[in-house]
């Protein structure tokens, strides 16, 4: 099986430039990014397909061997779809944090970065001990026996 | 007896709901559960007494020769009588013991009976894979049951350390079972027992086991976790802390000491341990004021005492362990009782508010005297005669010369002295009148409550009258042990002056003393009080690993996705980077191009893509991505895919839009770039990953030697499906599993955008227009179109006229009017039509949903409501049933799940129509892409147009 140079060459340049913007603290950045990386995964895909061929649609004197391979597409084709809806939730999250924060930026998360300082210091329930001695609440004593 | 366990376990499900219906006289339902093992195990008494044990199993996991395999022999018989005989008068005591009002007592008596249902488990498992499951249902149940008072955060800490102490000693035991149980290559427990194996490893294994066995019982240096439970409803510590938990750490012991007593270490521990345990129990014990306390560290005393006895593993110390057992579960459960009545009756537990009881509750203070009394081992109890055997036996040993067997008889005698005191000390503390103590006035109760431990404290007096019967019954046990010289002992109330007598009656007079002299007692041990507490030792373990998580986390979480992801991919790239320096397989040619056109695209895309790293507004970036995005269209075209091309042209365009709906609140401008992962890194990390991706490519396309499995797809296809389009038919037939999965993940992201912008709910609360109203208005503009008075534009679509005039089109509105009920007839086409050419569910839904946009846009929010009157939710859900209907449904005639069938319909004069059951699931995928997209509009569209109305009111007023 042979495989096209040129589409290897777009791949690795969009899986590049995609990984670049996602590794930036902007979201705007990160979400341009994941549609480069999500591109790019496709043509992998599609290249891993080999030869181009015929559009897989069955019809008289038409060869199986002649066809594109057709599973690479049916993995594709619902990838699109699913990369559509993953970037629509992140849009709604750049939205969010925007509406929230008025910034579309990734901090850092706050309860580590606590942590880390050791600022935040741990919280350990503590045993008490039972000092109760009895397991019937006085106040309820009285409106039980009421109900007697 | 399997089939017992099952219907214990069915019995936990139902119970909430008796409980439901019945309230607390549930409890009387419920304890039929146990009452029925309680008879079945009673009757098998004649075939284990005869010696011929009972067993059952079930092959569960041949492949591993997992078996659920039980076994009643004389130890087991007895313990299962124990637990299941406690377990249903307890439960019924809990029908006079909880208030009518009280609370969660549906899940009270489906843990207790689920906990009753694993104590069963655990004692007839013949497996030790089996025991140790149950043995970890016990400390979970367990940790339920303490801490079922869920609003005390006593009880609630209490659970936790008994849950932490037990399952500690557990995962220990657990190791030394597998230990033994690969040494011996069988997990059949008496296997295990008969092969005894006494190498270095399985002497390691067992002393691992006996550390679960002293956890779960309480011993020193565990022995802290008891008296803490105590924050457990009383009927739990009736049950669990005196007649079933603690005991199995007991029965463990007792159960491997046949096999495993003579093991280097075995007794030297258990001996020191048990002494230990029994004296600082019984010391502390006598310095308590709260009944249940008491109880608690007499409990803790005495599982000592048991651990000595049971584990000194002679046939006297056996038979006077198992009598010893049954009679402290009898005694100790109606004490606990006993306390509970008490409490429920004044209010109190403290013996310093308690006076004068005996006069007032007479039958309570004789049934505690008794189980009293067999627990200070006074005649004719069955405890008098337990103790008399251990001593006796002890004395056998220490008169032939056993070290052990001297130092534990000075142990138990100085322990049994203890307990005298603390026994007497209880039943002053319950029932004397004291001076300057005002009696308390009795609260009213139900005339069942006493039933439970009157029973429970006559079988511990009939059963010492009995002792020579109950001897021969319980002799199977005790015959497993080396007959030891002389005549073997007998279990009786009189065997002479014997040395055991004169010890039993000398604990009894030093016991009264101890008793007498209380007040001296108190304040010596108020001195000497210790410094040092094993349960120090817990807290401080506990801190300190909470300590080290903090550490492990401040070290490994930095809270920064960069870094996260950067740390991700530099794995990723050197582990490929290794696999593919040590590969040999590369291809011997490669394509360069495919056709001069790929060149041009890949010119355009690469530029695309290299801008879009550089763009500085919002708007570059998005356009740039989608010149990636169409370029990626024309190579699927170019490369034979026509289905591709046309899903992705149409994703590309409802992502633009959806993009520029968010971008619209957004600032112009990019942030600042410089702030992340230094910018050289980044590049590194990108450039190489994809060099890597490129090259794995070129490696796993030379890898490959086997013909793809598609080439049989065109096939199947058109045979099996009848379908010819191979791509679509992959997806709702051949790969139609994977298709469900993906709208579920379509579902998904759908209901997460419209969550986040519409936060209280999924559905919005837009406003919808009278459709009808809306078309008869619209009529009437049509009609005075010509009417140039009137300045308000007319409208073409329902509800345009919302929209502030600035902010419409008329061209557009006439355009959206004119096609948008063409493109939806067109959506329609490319779903069915998809099975046989280009199309599909997931292209025919998007272009439906692009009819949708053009309504949003020419119309506005309102707009949207009126061309999609159905909530996006609806449509996503229909479409999952219609897609998972079509995979079920064959199911019912007979076929393989998401089989397709054929159907030629005749439509009369329009011939006929080929039509698959298959096109089902495309519709459903088709109305699952449709509710998406309705979702982005509604939400980023609709939704975020509502906020920014209000925002802007607000900035007016």
């Amino acid at each position: 099986m042979t495989i096209s140079l040129v589409l290897l060459i777009v791949m690795a340049v969009l899986y590049a430039c995609g990984l670049y913007l996602m590794l930036e603290r902007s979201m705007t950045r990160v979400l341009l990014g994941f549609l480069l990386v999500g591109n790019a995964t496709n043509l992998l895909l599609i290249a891993m397909a080999g030869q181009p061929g015929e559009a897989p649609i069955v019809r008289d004197g038409l060869a199986a061997q002649d066809m594109t391979d057709p599973l690479p597409q049916a993995l594709i084709l619902t990838a699109i779809v699913i990369t559509f809806g993953v970037s629509a939730f992140l849009m709604a999250l750049i939205y969010r944090s925007w509406r929230l924060a008025n910034r579309d930026q990734l901090e850092d998360d706050a309860d580590d970065v606590a942590l880390r300082a050791g600022a935040g210091g741990v919280r350990v329930e503590q045993l008490v001990a039972d000092d109760r001695d009895s397991e019937f609440d006085p106040a309820q004593r009285s409106s039980d026996e009421a109900e007697r | 007896m399997l089939v017992l366990l099952l219907v214990f376990g069915v019995g936990a499900v139902v119970a909430p709901l008796i409980v439901q219906r019945l309230g607390r006289r549930a409890f009387f339902v419920v304890a039929l559960i146990p009452l029925v093992a309680f008879i079945y195990t009673l009757a098998q008494g004649s075939e284990v007494v005869a010696g011929r044990a009972i067993t059952e199993s079930y092959r569960w996991i041949p492949q591993l020769d997992f078996n659920i395999s039980v076994r009643l022999d004389t130890l087991s018989w007895v313990l299962a009588l124990i637990v299941t005989g406690v377990g249903t008068l307890v439960l019924v005591y809990c029908a006079a013991y909880f208030r009518a009002t009280a609370e969660s007592l549906g899940r009270f008596a489906a843990t207790f009976l689920a906990f009753a249902g694993a104590m069963y488990g655990l004692v007839i498992a013949d497996d030790v894979y089996l025991l140790f499951v149950f043995w970890e249902a016990t400390s979970v149940l367990s940790y339920l049951l303490i801490g079922h008072a869920t609003a005390s955060k006593a009880s609630r800490g209490a659970a936790l350390q008994a849950l932490l102490v037990t399952t500690l000693g557990g995962l220990m035991m657990l190791v030394g079972l597998v230990l033994l149980s690969v040494g011996t290559g069988t997990s059949n427990i008496t296997r295990i027992i008969e092969l005894a194996p006494s190498d270095p490893l399985a002497i390691v294994a067992i002393l691992l086991v006996l550390v679960g066995a002293i956890s779960k019982s309480a011993i020193f240096p565990f022995h802290f976790w008891l008296p803490a439970a105590m924050a457990a409803p009383t009927p739990v510590s009736a049950y669990l802390h005196a007649a079933a938990m603690v005991k199995a750490g007991i029965y463990l012991i007792a159960r491997f000491a046949p096999g495993f007593a003579d093991t280097p270490g075995w007794r030297e521990s258990l001996i020191a341990l048990g002494l230990v345990t029994m004296l600082l129990g019984g010391w502390v014990a006598l310095r308590q004021h709260d009944l249940k306390l008491l109880l608690a560290y007499g409990t803790v005393s005495q599982l000592g005492f048991l651990t000595v006895v049971v584990g000194f593993g002679t046939r006297d110390a056996a038979l006077a362990g198992l009598a010893l057992l049954l009679a402290h579960a009898l005694y100790k459960s109606t004490l606990f009782l006993a306390v509970g009545i008490i409490d429920h009756r004044y209010g109190t537990r403290d013996l310093r508010k308690l006076s004068g009881l005996g006069r007032r509750s007479p039958l309570l203070a004789v049934i505690t005297g008794v189980a009293l009394a067999s627990m200070m081992g006074l005649p004719p109890t069955l405890g008098f005669v337990a103790k008399e055997t251990a001593i006796t036996a002890m004395v056998t040993d220490a008169t032939a010369g056993g070290q052990l067997g001297l130092i534990a008889l000075i142990g138990i005698v100085v322990g049994s002295a203890l307990t005298v005191a603390y026994g007497a000390r209880f039943f002053w503390g319950a029932f004397f009148a004291k001076a300057g103590v005002e009696p308390i006035e009795a609260n009213p109760e139900s005339r069942l409550f006493t039933a439970a431990p009157l029973l429970l404290a006559v079988s511990g007096l009939a059963l010492g009258i009995a002792s020579p019967i109950l001897g021969d019954w319980i002799a199977g046990y005790p015959a497993l042990f080396p007959a030891g010289v002389g005549k073997p002992y007998e279990l009786a109330l009189w065997h002479g002056l014997e040395p055991a007598l004169f010890l039993s009656a000398a604990t009894i007079v030093v016991g009264a003393v101890l008793f007498v002299l209380r007040a001296s007692v108190e304040a010596l041990q108020l001195s000497i009080k210790g410094k040092i507490r094993p349960a120090d030792g817990y807290s401080a373990t506990l801190r300190s690993v909470d300590r080290l998580a903090a550490a492990t986390t401040a070290q490994t979480q930095r809270g920064s996705l960069p870094f996260y992801l950067g740390v991700i991919l530099l794995v990723f790239i050197g582990t490929i980077t290794t696999t593919l320096i040590v590969n040999r397989t590369w291809p011997t040619e490669i394509r360069l191009w495919d056709s001069p056109a790929q060149l041009v695209i890949a010119a355009v895309m690469i530029i695309a893509a290299l801008a879009t790293t550089r763009a500085d507004t919002r708007i570059q970036g998005v356009i740039l991505i989608g010149v990636t995005g169409f370029g990626m269209a024309v190579l699927f075209a170019l490369q034979g895919a026509p289905d591709l091309a046309l899903t992705q042209v149409l994703v590309e365009v409802v992502t633009l839009v959806a993009f520029v709906l968010v971008l619209r609140r957004l600032p112009v401008r990019l942030g600042d770039r410089k702030r992340s992962v230094r910018q050289w890194l980044r590049v590194v990390i990108g450039v190489s990953f994809g060099v890597v991706m490129a090259v794995a490519a070129v490696v796993a396309a030379g890898a490959r030697s086997a013909l793809p499995v598609s080439l049989a797809w065109p096939d199947l296809a058109y045979i099996e499906a009848h379908g010819r389009n191979v791509v679509n038919v992959a997806l709702v037939d051949l790969r139609g599993w994977d298709t469900m999965g993906e709208l579920a993940v379509i579902i998904a992201a759908a209901t997460g955008v419209a969550s986040l912008i519409f936060i209280s709910g999924r559905a919005d609360t837009l406003p919808r227009p009278e459709r009808s109203a809306a078309r008869q208005s619209i009529g009437r503009q049509l009609r005075r179109a010509e009417d140039t008075s009137n300045d308000e534009r007319s409208s073409w679509l329902l509800a345009a006229r919302t929209l502030a005039a600035k902010n419409r089109s008329i061209l557009l509105e006439v355009t959206v009017r004119l096609i948008f009920h063409s493109v939806i007839v067109v959506s329609v086409y490319l779903t069915i039509a998809g099975h046989n050419s280009p199309g599909g569910g997931f292209a025919g839904g998007l272009v439906a949903g692009m009819a949708l946009v053009a309504r949003y846009l020419a119309g506005g929010r309102i707009e949207l409501g009126a061309a999609a009157p159905i909530d996006a939710g609806k449509l996503l859900g229909v479409g999952l049933v219609l897609a998972a209907g079509t995979a079920l449904v064959p199911l019912f005639f007979g076929g393989a799940a998401l089989e397709s069938s054929l159907f030629e319909l005749n439509l009369g004069p329009l011939g006929t129509l080929d039509f698959v059951t298959s096109t089902i699931f495309d519709i459903g995928v088709y109305l699952v892409v449709i509710g998406l997209i309705l979702d982005v509009l509604r939400s980023l569209g609709a939704g975020v147009d509502r906020q920014q109305e209000v925002e802007e009111m607000v900035k007016a007023a």
